[in-house]
């Protein structure tokens, strides 16, 4: 493309040589993509083992109800009474669970660490477009970390209202302990969170639109700079929505205002709230709330397409088709959030269009999943551990995928809304896919991250366990759903009704407890590695994309001279006529040699 | 006891995997100490994705074995159930056989093609055959579905008024459900909740001087007799809840400040369901388990033979009592349900 700009080779000499950095520039204001990535990815797998350890707990609480526990006592203290975990703090785990896994392990560190570790790396850029506002996210997102954290400490408990946090619960501290301070919290947090994310999101639009090196068309970006170029626009367009939705929430709260409560009464009186609407925060909340799964899945899709191109050996199939279906799942995302609310009590027709819009978005995920198989076809594949999370990716991307066929059909959504099917669905269709996305992208990309590589075999034991795990968990829960259990019960044990479905979900629990243990392999060979891990080669993986052109050792600007060039697509795999079974981007054409690519 | 069952095992989990932890870590001394994967790997894990392919099998068909006979997918007991039911089936049998075919090929490639040291992958980038194929055919499956799924929902949320359905309000608060029959003249009075009065019984704010509200019926448990089809107007008092009725494959929210509404005709009173032979085998399974919980069960003050029941139970995260929001449904025959009916206090009546 002719408007690919190369500003940087002017000023090559000037930004490579001249910092000389404290350890506060260095390492925690730094400025540079890199090491903000790393902070993102840090941040997050501390955010991540809280959310995971949270839902150990309930799902403890699932299976052995209301039995005491030493685990419960040690942890959860006052909310623990004689080691009996309380309904209230039950439902503040679920709901803090849910915020943490979506918005801060998997927005901010899937797309955070990987958006600004590979962005400039792989289009050949010396940093962000501004390395200033790109470390004021990483910041901003850091305080809504500390400040959601803190919630858990409030007086009279977290957020509890469940991550979708509806009002008029999440609206009256009378209605719910955790609606007071800790909703207060909530809703600081994610408004910082927000504008973090935003700042993120505006810097890698920007980014990738101007600062491509020479020869790197849109159609030679990797497909891991597509998926985050549209989850970033996902971002823009949807995030502001939620922002003024909890904004407007907190006016109901704190200053009288009536935009979500109406004719309410309760604990004895009647108050004043009239002509709002909970249903108009549903549509705020889930404008945002569908495209954000788009913004959670979208860079794990990105992430798997490159990883198994290189493992494989071969060119990801359809690379055309494979955009095409990134901007249409992109644009579809945008207008399907109504399938969220076919029983909200909105007039049944919307509920008609959403679900076409809805069924629709199956179409280009399909055609996703089939290009990854074939990808696959008569490859050379080599398993490493990066390419096993990939396949396994691919894996619980159709077994989730395939019953939104269920839920977004608005009439069977009718009986399986808000049961464990929906749990079932979303876990494996954008919660494990998208984490497995992240782990492969861990271990594919952590020798460019920390120069050394991580342990394969620690690895292998950790895909394997986690992967079995994962259905296990996950697995039963459709048939429980299917059997009309409600989600978000702290028992079910006031349901004769529902016994027959008890020891089922003792079997899912152990398996979530030993799915959980398994991410301590992961973290040990995670921080072990960085100290003691083999130091890595210059391009361990021989990929062809241009991060691995750049020197394992971590410096300002990415590369010493000039920036590479780029003349080819980045998937020239096994490319007849060369010796090689992968050509770099950087490598002219030889004579004669065509650009297969479409 | 059971959580230190729990604990035990969690410690012996722990300990299994530092050990397997360990082991790995020092099997990597003395081999090639490259941290990418060779043949060896490749063969390993090749097999294992097989392995992983039919533990996939395995874990689905143990799941239909166990928990497959799910009876709020079978024996609907509203006209409109059944349509919906082999909607629900249909869409099943399409996600299995794509299920397993795709899962299939994902991972019997990723075995068949593991890579060797010397192969060479084929350098094949597009299709555009390929690429048509797999677009097409979804597009005429879910064309099939969605055409499907549309007429049922319009079929569902169109409430006939032509039926003469009975008007039933459905009246949610934290934690518990009250219904409100609208008598002879099939209207609701009027209500609000700044009518509320407590002391004089109020409790759902009805408009004392509204004609209509003369001969409604408020009432703590659900009666509908068999074939009459009914609408039900909702409202909430406080927060929003949700009205489900697994059985009847209803379910709406409940939202302050508006009133949504829900339509069915039951068709199996609740004496023929508790015959029917799916459910007497779930029941009686049900109780076997119960047996064995005797003292729990006895502790929390609930009978100890479970007898089925309809239920309506909330399914919109409301608040600490969530879990034990419920009212029960009984579907009689006509002359049942009139006699019932007899014995229940109108409105006016009822107030102190």
């Amino acid at each position: 493309m002719s408007a690919t700009i190369d500003t940087h080779s002017h000023d090559d000499d000037h930004d490579v040589h001249h910092h000389k950095e404290t350890f506060v520039t260095k390492y925690i204001f730094s400025q540079d993509h890199k090491m903000i990535a790393k902070q993102y990815l840090i941040t997050g797998t501390i955010m991540g083992v809280i959310g995971v350890i949270m839902s150990i707990m309930f799902r403890m609480q699932i299976a052995w109800p209301e039995q005491p526990n030493v685990l419960f006592e040690a942890i959860l203290g006052k909310w623990a009474p004689d080691g009996v975990m309380d309904a209230d703090i039950y439902l503040a785990l679920v709901t803090i669970h849910g915020t943490i896994m979506v918005f801060f392990v998997l927005t901010a560190g899937l797309s955070g660490t990987f958006s600004n570790l590979l962005i400039p790396l792989q289009i050949g850029a010396r940093d962000m477009a501004s390395g200033f506002l790109n470390m004021v996210s990483y910041w901003l997102f850091f305080i809504s970390c500390i400040i959601m954290i803190s919630s858990l400490f409030v007086e009279a408990g977290p957020a509890a209202a469940g991550w979708t946090i509806y009002p008029p619960l999440s609206a009256l501290p009378m209605a719910q302990g955790g609606s007071g301070m800790g909703m207060t919290l909530w809703l600081v947090s994610m408004a910082i969170f927000i504008a973090s994310s935003l700042l993120g999101s505006l810097n890698y639009i920007v980014t990738i639109i101007n600062l491509r090196t020479k020869g790197m068309s849109m159609t030679r970006l990797p497909l891991t700079i597509w998926t985050f170029f549209v989850t970033a626009i996902l971002g823009v367009v949807s995030f502001p929505v939620l922002l003024s939705a909890a904004l407007l929430l907190i006016m109901d709260r704190s200053f009288g205002t009536s935009f979500f409560l109406s004719d309410i009464f309760i604990q004895g009186e009647v108050l004043h709230y009239q002509g709002g609407s909970p249903v108009l925060f549903e549509h705020l909340f889930w404008f945002l709330g569908h495209p954000e799964v788009y913004i959670v899945i979208l860079p794990a899709m990105g992430l798997v397409s490159e990883i198994m191109a290189s493992s494989s050996r071969k060119p990801i199939f359809g690379y055309r088709a494979m955009i095409a279906s990134i901007l249409a799942i992109g644009f579809l995302s945008t207008i399907v959030w109504g399938h969220h609310m076919f029983i909200s009590g909105m007039n049944p027709f919307l509920g008609s269009v959403f679900t076409f819009t809805t069924l629709l978005i199956a179409i280009p995920s399909a055609v996703k999943a089939f290009n990854w198989i074939t990808t696959l076809w008569k490859g050379n594949l080599q398993m490493n551990p990066a390419m096993l999370f990939s396949i396994g990716f691919v894996s619980t991307f159709i077994t989730g995928g395939l019953t939104g066929i269920i839920l977004g059909d608005s009439a069977l959504d009718i009986n399986v809304h808000d049961t464990y099917f929906v749990i079932a669905h979303f876990h494996l269709v954008m919660g494990i896919s998208a984490l497995y996305g992240m782990f492969a992208g861990i271990y594919h990309w952590y020798p460019k991250m920390f120069g050394r590589m991580l342990n394969k075999n620690l690895g292998y034991l950790h895909f394997w366990i986690t992967a079995v795990c994962a259905y296990g968990v996950f697995f039963p829960m459709h048939f429980i759903g299917m059997a009309g259990l409600p989600r978000r019960y702290y028992t079910n044990s006031n349901f004769p009704l529902f016994d027959d479905l008890a020891n089922a979900n003792v079997i899912i629990t152990i398996f979530a407890i030993i799915g959980g243990l398994a991410q301590l392999i992961y973290l040990y060979n995670f921080f072990s590695s960085i100290f003691f891990g083999k130091k890595a080669e210059q391009n361990p993986w021989r990929s062809t994309t241009l991060e691995w052109t750049a020197p394992m050792k971590h410096i300002h600007g990415n590369w010493p001279g000039a920036i590479p060039h780029v003349y080819r697509w980045s998937y020239d795999y096994s490319k007849p006529g060369h010796d090689d079974d992968f050509v770099p981007q950087n490598i002219p054409m030889k004579e004669g040699e065509e650009e297969l690519q479409h | 006891m059971t959580a230190l069952l729990t604990i035990i095992i969690v410690l012996f989990v722990a300990v299994a995997l530092w050990q397997m932890v360990k082991i790995f870590d020092l099997a990597q001394v003395g081999t090639s100490n490259t941290q990418v994967a060779d043949d060896n790997d490749n063969k390993i894990n090749g097999y294992l994705m097989i392995g992983f392919l039919i533990f996939i099998y395995v874990i689905t068909i143990l799941s239909f074995w166990y928990l497959g006979d799910l009876p709020l997918m079978s024996n609907a007991a509203s006209a409109h159930g059944p349509e919906l039911d082999s909607l629900m089936i249909i869409s099943m049998v399409v996600i299995f056989i794509v299920q397993t075919i795709t899962q299939f090929l994902l991972h019997y490639f990723a075995f068949k093609y593991r890579g060797e040291k010397g192969k060479k992958a084929l350098f094949y980038a597009d299709n555009n055959t390929l690429e048509f194929i797999w677009t097409i055919i979804p597009v005429i499956v879910l064309a099939g579905l969605i055409i499907w799924g549309l007429f049922t929902w319009n079929d569902i949320m169109n409430i006939n008024e032509d039926d003469d359905p009975m008007v039933i309000e459905l009246y949610a608060q934290q934690f518990n459900w009250k219904a409100r029959y609208s008598g002879g003249d099939n209207v609701l009075g009027k209500a609000n909740v700044r009518l509320i009065d407590i002391d004089r019984a109020n409790v759902l704010g009805i408009d004392e001087e509204d004609p209509n509200a003369q001969d409604d019926v408020i009432v703590t448990e659900l009666h509908l007799p068999l074939g009459q089809p009914v609408v039900f107007k909702m409202r909430s008092q406080d927060v929003l809840h949700s009205a489900y009725m697994p059985h009847f494959r209803a379910q709406m929210n409940c939202v302050p400040g508006m009133v949504t509404q829900f339509g069915f005709t039951p068709t199996i009173t609740t004496a023929e369901m508790r015959e029917n032979p799916d459910m007497v085998e779930k029941v009686k399974n049900i109780n076997e388990l119960r047996r064995d919980r005797k003292e729990e069960i006895e502790e929390m003050g609930q009978e100890l033979v479970y007898e089925f029941d309809y239920l309506l139970i909330c399914n919109k995260i409301c608040g600490k009592s969530h879990y034990n929001m419920q009212m029960k449904i009984i579907v009689e025959t006509q002359e049942e349900y009139d006699a019932w009916m007899k014995e229940q206090k109108t409105f006016p009546n009822s107030l102190n």
